[in-house]
């Protein structure tokens, strides 16, 4: 499989990476030689494997569902480009 | 007075015991030496006032009877590593000014226990690369040179920082994360040793996530013994990672010189690549004869899936990657670049915020994970994965630890690797053992003709650390330690 620049775009917008027109020829280059790289898997005999989801064999943990955190509205937004009374500030997204 | 910083923990631990000296001391030499090496770029924050104060909280806890493990121990934090109140930008431009409210479990672990912390350290922009020049904040320096020359040579990556910082001795011991090789083949790189547990050993709650199903937290430091002391405050159950585990943490120290007498040592054949440099292929084996010689067995065994282990982790870590790092939007925290509107506002953002590196990776992750392509790159990575893990737990039935090298090189000049995928070979010995989930230590056990470091892997068992730290210091008492002559 090969990628295009047209793929290029559309896994840039999929991204949500702004690509330049003219970075798109080598953005493409560099994912084809990685995509290459990575065709070798197709040589393994994969039938009847199952994919690998936990490396170590446990039972996933439960936790009692109560509430553990929470109440720190000023810590949350504290990092926040911009904020306003506890809230995150964005562009307009309503017209 | 020759400066503290000589001191090993295990050494300075007895000296603070013994009130022979005083944290306060101990760490105003590190601050002294901390700057007297800024042109190696390790640190990108120092924290000196910070460090004198919890020193003298230190004092006051040797006074009253009350101190921890680490107590008065200077340590540098790899900048992946939640601190509270101090920057924590996995050297990123993106996450600009971040500071913290809360702490990592790991970081949290070790200042419990008293240790001091120095700064934060320089790293590949989140965890991505091999070589340390990923950082915003530019390159780190390796202490080590090639002999009759004064080029300067990469310190390896990701954990670039905390390697040359130990290296340098402008640290007593570091933390570091390990993705694909991020603690062992800088380790390698600079003649220190670096342990990257089972996953699920160290809490990766607070540690920035790269690729959560392959990161976990280690030490570098400069011996097995100091590594052992470390790794032991630093593994913790947390509530918080349900992928950390419930098992009690072993004392590793009491293990180090163990005999490692009728211990089975296996020398995968698929790790002796055509073009591994015969300096690298000699070392392996003079380790082989080392623990034979100590009474150890050596087993040749095969691991027939090796080569496809990197090709399998440049999918998954990317995939895993760009799932991630969709949350740095530009809305909660770091960076914002306006744009006409909301998306915009997004694509701008991470256009600017993420370095070459990491935004190469996200496109391929997005891609792999992209429609009509899941199962036939992701899926597919993950049942490889499967035949990777399966081709150790074969091998655990012939022999007890795995020995090869760390690295396929030397550390290298920066610039010298431009080709991505070149770059990705660097990982090729290590890459296997975060696929499967299993522990692997690096630890010098020699120098290149050029006169630069090349260290030897051990991979054990599943949550047998204990092993590994057993074989690395009977490594370590036949090949000896090595340190950077001082030119900085």
């Amino acid at each position: 499989m090969s990628v295009d620049q047209a793929t290029v775009k559309r896994v840039a917008r999929l991204a949500r990476i702004k690509v330049k027109d003219e970075d798109v020829p080598r953005i493409a280059g560099e994912l084809n030689e990685i995509l290459a790289f990575v065709e070798q898997l197709n040589e393994v005999d994969v039938s009847g494997v199952e994919p690998l989801t936990s490396v170590v064999a446990m039972k996933m943990k439960m936790r009692d569902d109560v509430v553990s955190d929470g109440g720190i509205p000023k810590d949350v937004t504290k990092n926040a480009p911009a904020a306003e009374d506890d809230f995150f500030m964005v562009p307009k997204v309503v017209e | 007075m020759t400066s503290l910083t000589t001191l090993t923990i295990a050494e300075a631990r007895a000296k603070l015991k013994a009130r022979d000296i005083s944290a306060a001391e101990l760490t105003e030499d590190y601050i002294k030496a901390v700057e007297a090496a800024r042109g190696l770029n390790a640190y990108i924050v120092e924290t000196p006032e910070q460090a004198r104060a919890s020193a003298k909280a230190s004092d006051l806890r040797f006074k009253a009877g009350t101190a921890g493990e680490l107590e008065g121990i200077p340590l540098g934090i790899k900048d992946l590593f939640a601190t509270r109140g101090v920057h924590t930008q996995a050297c990123s431009h993106i996450l600009d000014k971040f500071q913290p409210t809360y702490e990592s479990t790991v970081t949290a672990n070790l200042f419990r226990e008293g240790a001091v912390m120095l700064g934060k350290l320089n790293m590949d922009e989140f965890a991505m690369g091999s070589s340390n020049e990923t950082s915003y904040y530019g390159p780190v320096t390796n202490p080590w040179r090639r002999k009759n020359s004064n080029a300067a040579l990469v310190p390896g990556g990701s954990s670039g920082g905390s390697a040359s910082a130990v290296a340098a001795h402008i640290c007593a011991a570091a933390t570091a994360t390990d993705t694909g090789g991020s603690i062992r083949q800088p380790a390698a790189f600079t003649g220190t040793v670096g342990i990257k547990p089972t996953y699920g050993r160290c809490s990766r709650w607070g540690i920035v996530a790269f690729a959560s199903s392959l990161d976990q937290a280690g030490p570098i430091a400069r011996d097995v013994r100091d590594a052992a002391i470390m790794l032991k405050v630093m593994a913790s159950v947390d509530p918080k990672d349900t992928t950390s585990v419930d098992r009690p943490v072993p004392d590793y120290e009491a293990v180090l010189g163990k005999s490692v007498k009728g211990l089975r040592i296996g020398i995968p054949r698929e790790y002796r690549p055509d073009g591994l440099p015969a300096e690298i292929d000699a070392l392996w084996n003079k380790g082989a004869e080392w623990l034979k010689a100590q009474g150890a067995e050596v087993v040749e065994i095969s691991l027939p899936h090796t080569k496809y282990a990197l090709p399998a982790y440049y999918i998954v870590a990317p995939a895993e990657a760009s799932s991630n790092l969709a949350r740095y939007d530009g809305v909660r925290y770091g960076l914002r670049v306006p744009g006409n509107d909301l998306i915009d506002t997004y694509e701008n953002t991470r256009a600017a915020g993420f370095g070459p590196e990491v935004q190469r990776r996200i496109m391929i992750g997005t891609y792999v994970l992209s429609a009509g392509y899941y199962d036939a790159y992701y899926v597919r990575a993950q049942k490889v994965r499967t035949l990777i893990k399966q081709d150790f737990d074969k091998a655990w039935e012939k022999v007890d630890v795995v020995l090869t090298p760390a690295t396929p090189s030397a550390a290298f000049a920066p610039g010298e690797i431009t080709d991505p995928v070149q770059m990705y070979l660097n990982d090729v010995f290590t890459v296997t053992v975060n696929m499967a989930g299993l522990p692997g230590i690096a630890v010098p056990a020699g120098l290149s003709e050029q006169g630069l470091p090349l260290g030897l892997q051990l991979i054990g068992k599943p949550f047998d650390e204990e092993t590994l730290f057993q074989t690395a210091y009977a490594l370590e008492q036949a090949a000896g330690k090595f340190t950077a002559p001082k030119w900085w």
